[in-house]
């Protein structure tokens, strides 16, 4: 029996034979042109409204280019009408996966213009802490359960989806939303933790950490969903840092970059967990990365917890807000009461609170990466110009270098490893 | 591991005159660059140079009612040794065009080309300006202070309209930076 | 088959049915049946286009479980779907791709517009939002929320199935893009009153 030898030649040679290709003269009318294709606004992957243009060689791409505002709602202009505290729901909106995280991460931007990022009470630390790392988890499940459900495994999406329920509970005892939450205010959070809620979350991280491990089972040794990921958009270390990637796309390529570890904020510098980072840098490495992180983050959790200041019930009443009458709005019964809380509360409501001049850019590690807000202040209470550095924004700018070579099918794995969001790309 | 004034100070030490000396707000770095025309190179020596290997952020700011209107600012960082760096760039309303550090960084290609739709900023050298966030032949720029956030009416191929959005005479906020409560308190207030 | 005529509906008779006398026959009218089949198979086609989108997609998850609703499949074809959910802001830039996608929808076809977003343009009043899908689609059912509770989208497909069931077959099932004119019984009426045929 003769063995025939089969080869397959790898992605960047296929793709620049695709792009370079011309029919020789006798096969021009069965092969024909490139075909465009549209893969529109609205399409099943759940990733919300992102056009891309495909050129096609047969099923091998030879250009995507991707067409976004969609959802573009004009956020930044808002700001520019808004007081401070009046642009926090709009934060919400922009990661709409974990909004906790872009509300801690707003609020901190806006106090480091104030120069008060330093004085936030402890507490107040751990709970926007115990915030950013639930956000961390409720975005990875359901960016992990949108990636799944698109490559073909349903199962993965309604476990991941379970959890998130679990989640929302959480964050409505919390905040009174299941997500859109508007829970941070400068200078510290709406309230403090209801009673019962720390062992609610004890319960819901013991949990999740079975349920990660069965998507686990599910996914990374299973034969079709490796070969569906591995070597799938590739992306090399400098490219990665050259497109300015963050989050788990750039540590998926192998850089070791992390907000929490590079610049600490909150009490990041206290809490000991790790960084995963990837090696080759395909849809594998970053799948893997994003489960990693969920495991990283439940052992943030665990400690957060347990160093809580005030510990669950806050009987030795650690504050949550700075005492500063003109940033945070004092309580209701002194405004109704006394005369200085009265005026403190009605400018804090009519002008919002007073930053001082200047400019200051803070970037925070959120589950798609670094989301980071330029204030340029002119003083008073409304921004001259608000810049929010989207992660997703910035990591899309990569696919018209990543997609060409591959297979029209691999278009759905590569766009799921990227894990991003619409209403933070088009803001 | 240098810290980002004494990063600031290498960069303005080595383009004399045209790099300003470093100005320190929260602790990070501001430098303005002199000539807009020459941002270019001083991105490009930052990187080689000085290791800012990424740039973060590249915003645009309008500077309604003072001459040059536009400043363009560049959030640098360097993994290497977690220095964070601003560039500033003026630009006035005439000219409106400056050269495109896409060459330096393949990121700014989109922070480009948001500048130019939100801003009309024009990128010299720029592989594909085009809008990006807004559809191609929206004909204003909508982040400029003169534009009303309610919008102004377009027409919209294929389909019918853009209208402008209910504002009940326009966002009721309070304006920045005036003298007095009375100045800044919120009432509705009309772009020139 | 062993159907119930749907009491609701006006001018539908009211059948008091006992298998043991009149064995397996119904007598119902046409409109009663064909919108009870309508309304226990709604099959939406989801329009999430943001936050709400995400709340459909819990809806659709386990917990809220949309298909005991019979909304079984999110068909994201218009061709084979039946209620458009508009779920999220709808920016002038989507606008046309979604009224394109409303017009590729077979008859009948309703559009339930969730959330504060598709309803008025919710919290964002800019140049660059549409005020309200209604603008450019018949909307049956509006959502409040920002966003809304899953219950609040299942409480709005129950309502849809109400309106559902009193349509009237025969009429005229072309829907304008001015509701108001027409309802959504699809009746119109001339100057005296009287009822105008299309």
């Amino acid at each position: 029996m003769a063995t025939q030898t089969i080869e397959f030649r790898d992605t960047a040679a296929r793709s620049a034979e695709a792009a370079a290709s011309a029919p020789p003269e006798e096969l021009r009318d069965i092969q024909g042109d490139k075909l465009v294709l549209n893969m529109g606004p609205s399409h099943p992957s759940t990733h919300g409204v992102l056009r891309i243009i495909i050129e096609m060689d047969g099923e091998t791409i030879t250009r995507a280019v991707p067409d976004i505002g969609y959802l573009h709602r004009g956020d930044e202009k808002i700001a520019e009408n808004m007081t401070y505290t009046q642009f926090i729901p709009y934060t919400d909106r922009l990661d709409y996966l974990a909004p906790l995280a872009n509300n801690v991460a707003y609020a901190l931007a806006v106090e480091k213009l104030m120069g008060i990022d330093q004085k936030l009470p402890p507490r107040c630390q751990y709970i926007r802490v115990i915030c950013c790392e639930l956000a961390r988890i409720s975005a990875h499940l359901l960016g992990l359960g949108a990636f799944a459900m698109d490559v073909g495994a349903l199962t993965v999406f309604l476990h991941t989806f379970t959890e998130r329920e679990k989640i929302y509970n959480l964050c409505e005892s919390l905040t009174g939303a299941r997500f859109t939450t508007s829970y941070t205010r400068i200078g510290g959070v709406t309230r403090d933790l209801p009673p019962g809620w720390v062992d609610q979350v004890r319960k819901f991280l013991d949990e999740v950490v079975v349920n990660i491990a069965e998507s686990e089972t599910l996914l990374t040794r299973n034969r079709i969903w490796v070969d569906r990921t591995k070597d799938v958009g590739v992306i090399s270390r400098e490219m990665a840092i050259d497109y300015g990637l963050t989050g788990p796309n750039l540590r998926g390529s192998g850089v070791d970059y992390d907000v929490r570890k590079a610049s600490p904020y909150l009490v990041y510098k206290d809490l000991e967990f790790d960084i995963p980072v990837g090696s080759v840098g395909d849809s594998y490495d970053r799948y893997l990365v994003r489960m990693e992180e969920m495991r990283q983050s439940v052992r943030i959790l665990h400690q957060c917890l347990d160093k809580l200041p005030g510990g669950a019930d806050n009987r030795s009443k650690e504050p949550v807000n700075i005492a500063d009458g003109k940033t945070v709005l004092p309580a209701k019964d002194k405004v109704l009461t006394s005369m200085e809380e009265l005026i403190h509360q009605f400018m804090l409501v009519t002008q919002g609170v007073d930053a001082p001049p200047g400019e200051i850019y803070f970037g925070a590690e959120n589950p798609k990466g670094e989301l980071g807000f330029y204030i340029d202040s002119r003083g008073g209470g409304t921004p001259h110009r608000l810049k929010i550095r989207a992660p997703s924004f910035v990591n899309l700018s990569i696919l018209p270098a990543v997609l060409p070579g591959h297979l029209m099918s691999d278009v759905v794995a590569i766009l799921g490893s990227f894990d991003f969001v619409m209403g933070e790309c088009d803001r | 591991m240098p810290t980002p004034l004494e990063l600031a100070v290498r960069l303005q030490e080595a383009f004399p005159g045209l790099v300003s000396a470093p100005t320190e707000f929260r602790g990070e770095a501001t430098l303005k660059v002199a000539d807009a025309d020459r941002i270019a190179e001083v991105c490009a020596h930052a990187k080689k140079a000085l290791g800012f290997d990424m740039l973060l952020d590249l915003s645009s700011v309008d500077n309604y009612g003072a001459d040059p209107r536009w400043t363009v600012v560049y959030e640098l960082y360097g993994i290497g040794h977690g220095a964070h760096l601003r560039l500033k760039a003026d630009v006035g309303e005439e000219k409106s065009e400056l050269p495109t550090v896409s060459t330096v960084w393949r990121t700014a290609d989109w922070h480009e080309r948001e500048a130019y739709d939100m801003m009309g900023i024009r990128f010299a050298g720029h592989p594909d300006l085009r809008r990006i966030l807004m559809w191609e032949g929206y004909p204003y720029f909508p982040l400029r202070k003169d534009f009303p956030l309610a919008g102004k009416p377009t027409e919209l191929p294929d389909t019918a309209f853009t209208r402008t959005a209910p504002l009940e005479g326009g966002p009721f906020v309070t304006v920045a930076g005036g003298k007095d409560s009375m100045a800044r308190e919120p009432r509705a207030r009309t772009p020139e | 088959m062993s159907a119930n005529a749907d009491a609701s509906a006006p001018n539908v008779t009211e059948l008091g049915y006992n298998s043991k006398v009149e064995g397996e026959v119904v007598h119902t009218t046409v409109d009663a049946a064909l919108n009870w089949f309508r309304k226990n198979s709604l099959w939406p086609m989801p329009m999430g286009l943001a936050c709400c989108g995400i709340e459909l997609m819990a809806v659709g998850a386990s917990r809220f479980d949309i298909s005991r609703f019979g909304s079984e499949v999110m068909r994201f074809s218009p061709r084979q779907s039946d209620v458009m959910i508009v779920a999220g802001t709808v920016t002038y830039k989507m606008a046309l791709a979604v009224r394109r996608i409303y017009e590729q929808m077979a008859e009948p076809k309703w559009v339930i517009a969730m959330g504060a977003c598709a309803s008025t343009g919710g919290m964002y009043r800019s140049y660059a939002v549409l005020q309200g899908v209604d603008n450019i689609l018949p909307v049956d059912v509006y959502v409040a929320g920002c966003p809304p509770r899953p219950e609040a989208l299942l409480d709005a497909l129950i309502k849809l199935q109400g309106i559902v069931a009193k349509e009237r077959t025969v009429w005229n099932q072309k829907r304008d893009v001015a509701p108001a004119k027409y309802g959504s019984l699809g009746i119109e009426l001339g100057e005296k009153g009287e009822v105008v045929h299309p």
